[in-house]
Parts: C-alpha cells; structure tokens; sequence
C-alpha cells in the first residue's frame, strides 16, 4: 500500500466489540484522550437491544474543523469480536486499516486487498500478564486503546491523568491500566510502523467546552429548572435522563438539616401512571415531569389532551427512538414530530422544543418548565437516542445568578380576596391564558373542578356549544400567544443572500452545518435556519417565503417536519425538498449533500 | 347541566368547630338518577367531612370517568376537585399527594373505573400505601355507558336486559387486603350509620384507605336477580362490628377489650370502637380479614363494616423519605444548586 500524504486530526475509529465486556470504558478512554487534546472528536455508540453476548460498536469520527456529525468511511476498525468480523471487514475504506486480535491466526476470508492489517496477539498478552480472569477480559481492551495511543500519536501523559481521575480513591487500579497500555504502545514501536498516515495533533480547539451526553444534561436541567416529582417508566433511550436526574438529586437535594429529600422519583406501573403523576403534581403546583420514548408517548395519548384541555402544566422529555411499534429501539431517529404536535383525540396542539447539544438539552428542560406554566400546557422536549446517550462536545452549562423560575399565573390567596368572582377560564388578560389556583390556598375563594369535559369561563360543567366554542377558540388564541414566547430559531445569516434554504432541527444541526460547507465547496450557496421550537415562530414563517427552494432536513420516512411545515404554515409542497435518513444512524453530511445536488439544476444555478 | 343549589338555609343549623354548618360541605346539585345509591355515599361524604371538622380548602377530591366518578361535584364544593380519565385517578392522586403532603387526598372510583380499565393503577396505588381515601362505588355495571356488566358483577346476577353474568367477579375488598392494604372496608350505600363512621376512620388514616361501597344502580341494576339490587343487598348483609369513631380528647385512657367491643387506638390518639359482632375476626390480623371475608361469601353474605386495618403504616411520602414540607412550597433557594456549582459540574465535565 502506497503511502498518501498525511491526514491530521481528520479520520473515524471504530470498535467492534462484544456488550457486557468491558470494552466501553476503554474505548471512552480513547475518546477522552483526544477531547483532553484539544481536538473535536465525536463518538457514537452503536448498541443492541440486549444486556450481554451481541455485537456493539463505538465509533469516533476526529475532526480538526470541529465536524460533530457522524462520518461514514471507517478509516481504522479495531475489530475485537469474531461475530461481526465479516461486517466490520466489509465497512473498511479502501487504504483503511483493520486491527484485530492476531492470537489466532486471521482466517483468509477476512483478507482484502485494499485493506492494511495490524495483527496484534491481545489475548495472549493478556493471559501472559495477568491472572484473573476478568483482568484478562478488561485489559485486552485497555491494551489495544495502547495500541492506538501509538499508531495515532495520542499523548500518552493524557491517559496517565485520566486513569488518575477515573480511579481516585482506588489508586491500586492505576499501574495496571498504564502497564496495560504501555504493553500496546510497545508491542506496536517493535512490530509496525507508526503513526499511521493519519493521526492527531495536539490543538486548542476545545477552550472550555465539556463532554456530556444529552440525557444526563436533561436530568441536570430538571435540577436546576426545581421539578420536585418525577414519574417515570423505563424505556430505552429515555431510561438515563432519570437516572441522572436521581444522581444529582442524591447530591443537591437533600435537607442539610433533616437530611430528608426535596424530590419524589416514582418508578410507576406504566407510562400511563406515570404522566397521570406528572400531571397530577403539576396540578398541585409543583413542577414534575416525565421522560419516555415512542412506545410511551404513545401511550401517554389520552392524558396529553387532557393536560391540553384542562390545561395543566406538563412537561415531558421525548428521547426519541426508531419506531414504528418497538422498531429499532437502540438506533435514533426524530420520528414523534407529528404524534407529539397533535397528540391525543380531538384538536389538540402541542408545544414542542428541539435541543441539538447537551447545553440545550439543559438550557430547554429549564425553559420546557417555565413554558408548561406560563402556558398551562403540555410542553416536550424532543431530543433522541444520538443526542441524549452518545457523549458530545458542548459549550458549557450556564445559570445567571439572577434567573427566576417563571411559574405562569397563579393567584394567591390575597390575590383571590382581591377579586369579586374567581374564573379558572376566563381571559382576564386577552391573551388566551387564564389564571389558576394551587388547591389548599384559599378557604372560601378558588376552588374549582377540573375536568377533561367541557365547562364554562367559571369551570362549572356545561354541554352549551357556545360556551365549548368559545373554550376551543380561547385555546387557539393562547397558541398565537405561545408563538410569541417559545424559543426563537437560529438564523444562519443576517441577510438572507440565497433562493436555496436548508431547514433543520435537533441532532440533523451537525451534518447540516457540514453539508452546507460543503456545498459551498461545490459553490452553491445556501441559506439555512434550524429551528428550535413548534408553534414555528414568526421568523420561521418569514424565512421560509423569502426562499424559493426549501429543503427540510429530518431523521424520519414520511419528512414529518415538512408536513408540519406544510400544515401549520400552509407553504405550498413544490417549494419543499425533503431531505431524509431513517436507517437508524444518525445523518451524515454526504447524505445531505448527496440528497440535495440530486433537487438542483446545476448548470443554470 | 349543574343546578346550582338553592342558598337558602334554615339559620339555626348546627356549626361544626370550625364554624361551618354542614351546607358549606355540600356541592352541586346531584344531575345523577334519583335513588342513585352514589348519592347516598356523597351524602355520607359531606357528613364525615362536617363532623370531622374537615377544612374543605385542605381536601383535594379525585375521580376517574363514570356515574360514580361525577359526584365529587357534588360534595365539597370548597375544595379543589379533578375529574380525570377513565381508570386513572389513582395516578393523578399520587402526582397530587407527592407534590403537597399537608392535604387529604379523597378518590372516588367506580366498579368499572377501578376493576377493569383501572386495575393496574388501583392495584398499584395500594402497593405504594398512597396517604388517600379510595372510594369504589360498587354498582356492579357500567352506569354511565347504560349498564353493561362490570368486573364486579356476581357470576349468575343478572342485568336488567335478562343476561346472566358468566364470569368469575373481582372481589375488590379482598383483593386489596391480600394486596397489603393498610385499611380496608366494606358497606353498602343504604347504611349511612355503617358509612360515615368508616369514612371519617379512613380519613383519619395515614395511608392508604379503601371502602368498598355497595352501591345500587336504580337504572341498569337494581332488577331481580342482580345480586347489586337494593333488595339483594338488604337480604345478604352482615356486618363485622357495628363502628364508631371516637375523636381524640375524649376520655378514653387505655385500649380494652370487653365483650364484644374493642378499642383500636389510631396514629394520633383518636380511637375505633368496634362492636364486633363474629368472635373470630380480629381487624388488626390480615389472615382472620383475610378467612372472614372468605367465609362470608361461602356463605353468600356481604360483610360489611372495618375489615382490615394497620394504623401504623408508614405512607409513600415514609417510604421514600420526601421532606416534610410540601415539595409544592419549595423555591429556588432550595432546589437550584446555582451556577457556583454548576461550575463544578463543567469542570468535572472536561
Ligand atoms: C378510555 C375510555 N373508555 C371508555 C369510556 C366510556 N366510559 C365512560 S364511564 C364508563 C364505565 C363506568 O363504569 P363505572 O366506573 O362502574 O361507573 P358507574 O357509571 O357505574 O358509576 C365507560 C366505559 C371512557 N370514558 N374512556
Ligand atoms: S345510571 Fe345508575 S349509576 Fe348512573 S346515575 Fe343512574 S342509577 Fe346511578
Ligand atoms: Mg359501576
């Protein structure tokens, strides 16, 4: 194989591995390495829908030009599992290299032509210097992570502070992981040439940015947004925004004094229950919220519109999954758009936020609360499996010191001695919403029944038309009013300066950004918007009509964004391309460039 | 329709100690059947709550979807009332009760809400000892939807279009109690004397509280040979003890048993008399509930009365160990850690 000039900080790894092996520790600690190097890196883990013995892959794409999105191209597979091995051959770039455990002689059928093969006998290594079994099993990986360090120049000191920090306290733990190691680099300095011709450098890239994945940035969010109940069921890829948030509640909420806790965490029966408990809290005036995924949101139907309808503060952290039915439930997908917006029988709408990195994920669980209580809805965050359990690089999290939870129009029980007759729905204000009262605030003043069935202004039941017209016309209007308060989209321009927009929202933001560059390459300017809520914001409305050619960049079949595009602000469907991936990986750049060029007329653009 | 009820009231009626009259506990004029046994049970609702001396602002009343799940309009007026789905009031009271301690949570459920499209949340809520009352008003059908058989309904009863039930019926006392319910009882709509005492005993009690309420549906079940009608009930009564609540304060020194009567002592020092009226039967043993229960049904009888009880269980709120003051009343100052820690947590984060 003839040697090409050298690629630095630009190339993907990924790891074969068998799940329950140990092997996710190790391969972090790669990923960590080149993030403590200053070097943007992104990795995906690729898992099954099972606990132990299956195929699972960790893939690290490193790029100098801070490109977050997966890559496709492996251009070095670590491949440490025999089951997938003729997969994981097959998917190495051509000139790419494939590392394996050469303790067994590698069959002819792996062999290819293109391919450069690094063989190193991990398994005998191992056996040779430790004993344990487990050992054997844990360290096989941390040897091969040695190799790397070596074949990509990986600063060797930066493993030896972060085993350091993994292990403070159990230091006994630390010299056998660096001997482990340095048997990897050395067995690569005798036996092959290195680096590789592609490899990183050490760089100042990352400033103050963190590495954290989405979910355990919700369940810090909720934290600081003050939910004190949550209810829960668990789903895969949900499951870890609970878990993170009990982390942090065993840390930041419990009593100094009584050293009871300022939190209730019900694992409920059902995703049923479990909205039924968030919606009765919210009721009672605590903020509490829910995490699920496709399967539960689908059940949690009926009750979203009765939290619509009676308007009760709910908010609800969607990690979404590939549906339909179980689909694929450890590959991502943004495919609940459309079940989210209209959720449960009837007219219903629903307010829906779209973090793309963990900072938002943060920033947005804090503001799907203040939301869900100034508007007196339902509000869900709709992340996914690629955000909420891959680790990303993020700015950092922010609180101003100053800021206040805005907890929506409740009346006190002065507040109600103020007022001649107390009206749960009655528009007081002009905007739609009305005010509420917690019960127990008042002995004689603003009790009132709640109910999914239709009532009047004072919420006393009635099945006149009028009345329930003029219900559902009040809720519309506090829709218009909700456009005003949910978050802005990003623009990517000041002025526009193109006919051609792209449109895209959550985890599609990376690729996007990637495409767009790349289509510049190419000399096709574009303009482009992500969008960061539904109702759309009025922006999002005047962006689309000053373009002619609109492409809607999303992570489902059916271009579900652009039917909500479409019904919401009745743009016409000739102006609107889809651009779509739905195999379960999350979108690379090439699909998006590819999709895009094939809708343009070239020559004439 | 709602019909407001008249304001007028005779000006000497008795005040309860807060100052109340027992007018200020009512609610919404009843838009059920008249004769309605779940009338009846609001009636013995407002009672319990007027002599117990209930502020009705501190009461939070929770249904799910039914005839039986309507009548919390109809009591209690003054206090915050949630009409939610069908099935899944228990889960709406646990979200309620988690978020403000200090209130009396008072569910009311039917027959159909609670044993068949809610049986899941009932079954759980029992598992959690929720600090609530649940009321099942028993009528062995599905009112509201005109009176198809419900999971209650006697195998043999029949409804009132002549069909006989052919399946097995879900015993809900029984079930909770093997459940581990920490209070269960048992009357019938027409004993207000039976009812109240029990209601005000399950308000008093600090976890999970189930009164299963035979209650007749004169509409689609009250006909012969449904094992739900006014008649059939009357005949195949029979209570455990005749009960009365006695409040703290009064002059009861120790707990004794004499002849047939015993004293429970409850959580705060108010006690249960009990005339019991079956010797085997001890209310504080699970497995004598559990075999009196049983026996009477051989015997084709409705045991009426306290069943069961366990007035030291500690509630959901014990279990999980959530502060003593409402999570409801907690501010920033208490729940945001603050960006000094959130420093922290970046730089743990690089
Ligand atoms: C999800 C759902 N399914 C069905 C119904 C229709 N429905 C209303 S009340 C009811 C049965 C009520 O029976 P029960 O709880 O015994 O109350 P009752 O009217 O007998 O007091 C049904 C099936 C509903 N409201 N919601
Ligand atoms: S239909 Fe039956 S349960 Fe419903 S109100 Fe009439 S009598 Fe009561
Ligand atoms: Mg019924």
């Amino acid at each position: 194989m003839s040697l090409k000039e050298n690629r630095i900080n630009d190339f993907v790894v990924r790891f074969a591995n068998v799940n329950g092996t140990g092997s996710a520790s190790a391969n972090y600690l790669f990923c960590k390495a080149i993030f403590r190097m200053g070097i943007p890196v992104t990795p995906k883990n690729i898992f099954p829908s099972n606990i132990q013995g299956l195929p699972t892959w960790y893939e690290v794409r490193i790029s100098e030009k801070g490109y977050l999105g997966r890559r496709e191209g492996i251009d070095l597979m670590v491949a440490v599992n025999p089951q997938s091995m003729t997969a994981d051959v097959a998917s190495v770039k051509s000139g790419g290299y494939f590392l394996y455990d050469s303790s067994k002689k590698l069959q002819a059928e792996y062999m290819r032509e293109d391919v450069n093969y690094i063989g190193i006998p991990l398994m005998e290594m191992c056996n040779e210097a430790f004993t344990d079994a487990r050992q054997r099993q844990l360290f096989k990986n941390i040897i091969y992570v040695g190799a790397l360090a070596a074949l990509l120049n990986i600063d060797f000191s930066v493993f030896e502070s972060l085993l350091g920090e993994q292990f403070k306290g159990k230091e006994k733990l630390i010299a056998p992981n660096i001997k482990a190691l340095q048997m990897g680099v050395d067995y690569v300095h005798q036996n092959f040439k290195y680096p590789l011709n592609f490899y990183v450098e050490k760089r100042d890239l990352i400033g103050d940015k963190i590495m954290i994945d989405g979910n355990s940035a919700c369940g810090l969010g909720a934290i600081y947004a003050g939910a004190t109940v949550a209810a829960w069921y668990p789903i895969t890829p949900s499951t870890s925004v609970v878990e993170a948030f009990m982390g942090y509640a065993d840390e930041y909420r419990i009593d100094p004094v009584t050293g009871k806790r300022n939190v209730a965490i019900i694992q409920a029966e059902d995703e049923l229950a479990a909205i039924g408990m968030v919606i009765g809290a919210n009721w009672n005036g605590a903020r509490s919220f829910t995490a699920t995924s496709g399967p539960g949101l689908s059940l949690m139907n009926e009750f979203l519109g009765l939290a619509y309808f009676a308007e009760i503060p709910t908010v609800l952290i969607d990690v979404q999954r590939s549906g339909p039915s179980t689909g694929m439930p450890t590959r991502t997908q943004q495919s609940d758009v459309l079940e989210a917006a209209y959720a449960s029988h009837g007219d219903t709408k629903h307010v829906l936020l779209f973090p793309s990195t963990p900072k938002e994920c943060f920033e947005m669980t804090s503001d799907a609360f203040d939301l869900a209580e100034e508007l007196q809805t339902p509000v869900m965050l709709m992340t996914d499996l690629d955000l909420g359990m891959n680790d990303h690089v993020s700015a950092p999290f922010e609180w101003n010191v100053n800021k206040e939870y805005k907890r929506g129009k409740v009346l006190s029980a002065t507040a109600l001695d103020k007022i001649e007759k107390f009206g749960r729905y009655l528009d007081v204000d002009g905007d739609g919403i009305t005010y509420r009262t917690y019960p127990g605030t008042h002995p004689s003043k603003g009790s009132f029944f709640t109910r999914g069935t239709s009532r009047d202004e004072y919420a006393v039941y009635t099945e006149s038309s009028d009345a329930y017209k003029r219900n559902m016309d009040r809720l519309m209007k506090k829709w218009e009013t909700a456009k005003d308060y949910v978050n802005a989209p990003q623009l990517y321009q000041e002025k526009n300066h193109s006919k051609i927009c792209l449109i895209f929202f959550g985890t599609s933001q990376f690729s996007s950004e990637e495409a767009m560059d790349i289509l510049r390459s190419q000399n096709i300017q574009t303009d482009a918007l992500r969008l960061k809520a539904f109702p759309f914001n009025r922006d999002v409305e005047d962006f689309i009509n000053a373009h002619e050619q609109i492409f809607v960049i999303e992570q489902n079949r059916d271009a579900q964004m652009r039917s909500l595009i479409m019904i919401e602000l009745g743009i016409n469907a000739d102006k609107l391309f889809s651009v779509l991936n739905y195999d379960g990986m999350p979108i690379t750049a090439d699909q998006i460039t590819r999709q895009i060029t094939s809708h343009l007329n070239l020559p004439n653009n | 329709m709602t019909y407001i009820r008249p304001k007028f009231r005779h000006p000497e009626l008795p005040k309860n100690k807060l100052g109340y009259t027992i007018s200020y506990y009512e609610g919404a004029l009843s838009t059920l059947c008249a004769g309605c046994g779940h009338d009846s049970i609001s009636a013995g609702i407002v009672q319990a709550a007027y002599e117990m001396n209930i502020e009705p602002h501190k009461l939070a009343k929770l249904s799910g979807i039914g005839c039986s799940s309507k009548t919390p309009a109809y009591f209690l007026s003054n206090s915050h009332g949630f009409n939610s789905v069908h099935g899944r009031m228990p889960s709406v009271a646990t979200g309620a009760n988690m978020a403000n301690r200090d209130l009396i949570y008072f569910g009311v459920s039917g027959d159909g809400d609670s044993a068949s499209i809610g049986m899941g949340q009932f079954v759980h809520v029992i598992r959690r000892n929720l600090n609530m009352v649940y009321i099942v008003m028993n009528n062995g059908c599905y009112g509201l939807t005109k009176g198809q058989d419900s999971a209650t309904a006697d195998r043999g009863s029949k409804n009132k279009s002549g069909n006989v039930n052919l399946f097995q019926s879900i015993d809900l006392a029984s079930l909770a109690i093997e459940l581990g319910a920490t209070f269960v009882a048992q009357s019938f709509s027409g004993d207000k004397t039976q009812l109240v005492p029990l209601i005000k005993a399950a308000m008093n009690h600090p976890g999970f509280a189930f009164i299963n309420v035979i209650s007749p549906c004169v509409t689609f079940n009250n006909n012969v040979g449904s094992t739900k009608s006014y008649d059939f009930v009357r005949e195949h009564v029979e209570a455990t003890a005749t009960i009365d609540f006695v409040p703290m304060m009064s002059e009861i020194k120790a707990e004794y048993t004499e002849g047939d009567s015993k004293m429970v002592k409850l959580h705060d020092g108010t006690y249960l008399k009990l005339h019991k009226l079956s010797q085997e039967w001890d209310p504080l043993n699970r497995l004598s509930a559990m075999n009196a229960v049983h026996n009477a049904r051989e015997k084709d009888e409705i045991l009426t009365g306290l069943l069961y009880m366990d007035p030291d269980s500690g509630d959901l709120h014990e279990m999980i160990q959530t502060s003593d003051r409402p999570l409801n009343t907690l501010t920033e100052k208490e729940l945001c850690p603050g960006p000094e820690v959130l420093k922290n947590i970046n730089a743990d984060l690089r």
